[in-house]
């Protein structure tokens, strides 16, 4: 008998015994998100559940993640198959207006130069020792753009996507703080002062209707293997625009990327078991998804600069820094950067069409490099 | 194929394909407003 009462004794310690070093290390680290979320308020939609889904899967004999577990089956029904990041890629195109890039079409293209980030990292963490698929998820952190980097690293390099996801959504909210700096490094005040003017509004309705089909089918028919991401941020955004399913549009932008955003989070979260996450490997991953949103902004910045000469001094280089996807804190960087040196500048519409070509770009920068590896025969 | 040879293939095809497909759709979206120009009237039915 007494046997017994060890063994039912035994059974309420064995979770404390089980603990490996790393599961309170990443205990710790999911309180700490859970930290920044709520109290610094860093994407807490996000963070909240990231943060929570660590600390379950670091509770040893829970068995969370094994077959069975919840946050298996929540992960195999919308991660694995890729599901999730589509339907908040829908919840994205139904929320974003593209009119201020369609007003000025020219600002597309640094919506393009801010992605170079992702192929000079994939560079980079090739340098560093990284396989082929390893160092796509890696420099696609460069996209500034969680859905996507999600989408990439589960299908491709899926012991990777836990790291790649918290940088991805950590940078996008550190952009405040990472790009001021390079914007003032690449600019001279002149440049900064440049105003802009205001924006007017000069976009049809047909041209707002037919924007997404185009970007569709041409962006479809050149990278085939990225129409998942574009199909589903443009089906988002037709919707938004044709105004006659405002019931579907209403829930993509709220129901569904409410729902979807918590199990995405928790997932992902659920993919933070210490024995996994905390190698040198999660460190350069870290590192290197640093160093492409920094890249990032120095492209975007430089690119500015070409369009400002191209167009006789009409664009101010700090829209470039905004050609990324983190939308809308790019653009309120870019005119906040801007009205510091001439308060009475107004950048934001200017910036808010770069940062929605980023939106664009960065979806269009997925889906080039998945088509060329797929032309390379590599996925 | 060497990471080298991998690595330089993504920075010219993917930067370049990038920038030519952005550059793609710019064209269309300016053909497009030609061809579709705002009228305050219509806009406002």
């Amino acid at each position: 008998m007494f046997e017994t009462i060890g063994n039912g004794l035994y059974g309420l310690i064995a979770g404390f015994t089980s603990l490996h070093w790393s599961n309170p290390v990443m205990i710790g680290l999911g309180c700490l998100l859970l930290y920044l979320a709520i109290k610094k308020d860093i994407e807490p939609l996000l963070l909240l559940p990231i943060g929570f889904g660590c600390i379950l899967v670091n509770i040893p004999l829970a068995g969370l993640m094994e077959e069975e577990g919840f946050l298996k089956t929540i992960y195999d029904a919308g991660i694995a198959t890729e599901l999730f990041p589509l339907f908040i890629f829908i919840g994205i195109g139904a929320m974003t207006d593209f009119g201020p890039l369609l007003e000025n079409p020219r600002i597309f293209l640094l919506g393009a130069a801010g992605q170079f980030g992702i192929f000079l990292t994939l560079a980079l963490a090739l340098v560093l020792g990284f396989s082929k698929l390893d160092a796509v998820a890696i420099g696609v952190i460069g996209a500034c753009d969680g859905p996507t980097a999600i989408y990439v690293s589960s299908k491709y390099a899926p012991h990777l996507l836990s790291a790649v996801s918290v940088a991805a959504y950590s940078y996008m909210s550190l952009v405040p703080i990472i790009q001021p700096p390079i914007m003032k490094f690449l600019t001279t005040e002149e440049e900064r002062k440049i105003s802009m003017g205001a924006v007017k509004r000069s976009v049809s309705k047909t041209t707002k209707i037919l924007f997404p089909l185009i970007v569709t089918v041409i962006g479809g028919l050149i990278a085939p293997k990225g129409l998942p991401l574009l199909g589903t941020i443009m089906l988002g955004n037709l919707m938004r625009e044709s105004g006659v399913v405002s019931r579907l549009t209403k829930a993509s932008e709220n129901e569904i990327a409410n729902i979807v955003t918590l199990l995405l989070g928790i997932s992902i979260g659920a993919t933070m078991d210490g024995r996994n996450f905390l190698t040198p490997q999660t460190l350069m991953v870290l590192g290197l998804g640093f160093i492409a949103i920094c890249l990032d902004t120095v492209c975007g910045v430089m690119f500015g600069k070409l369009l400002k000469v191209l167009s006789g001094g009409k664009i101010n280089p700090l829209i470039g820094a905004a050609g990324i996807s983190a939308y809308p804190m790019a653009a309120r960087v870019a005119q906040r950067e801007g009205q510091k040196y001439n308060p009475k500048n107004y950048l934001l519409m200017h910036a808010m069409g770069a940062n929605t070509g980023g939106q664009v770009g960065s979806v269009i920068a997925a889906a080039v490099m998945l088509s060329v590896l797929k032309g390379m025969g590599i996925i | 194929m060497d990471n080298w040879t991998f690595g330089i293939t993504m920075i010219v095809v993917g930067m370049g394909g990038t920038i030519l497909t952005m550059w793609g759709l710019s064209f269309l979206m300016g053909l497009l407003k030609k061809a579709f120009p705002y009228k305050k009237e219509a806009e406002g039915k």
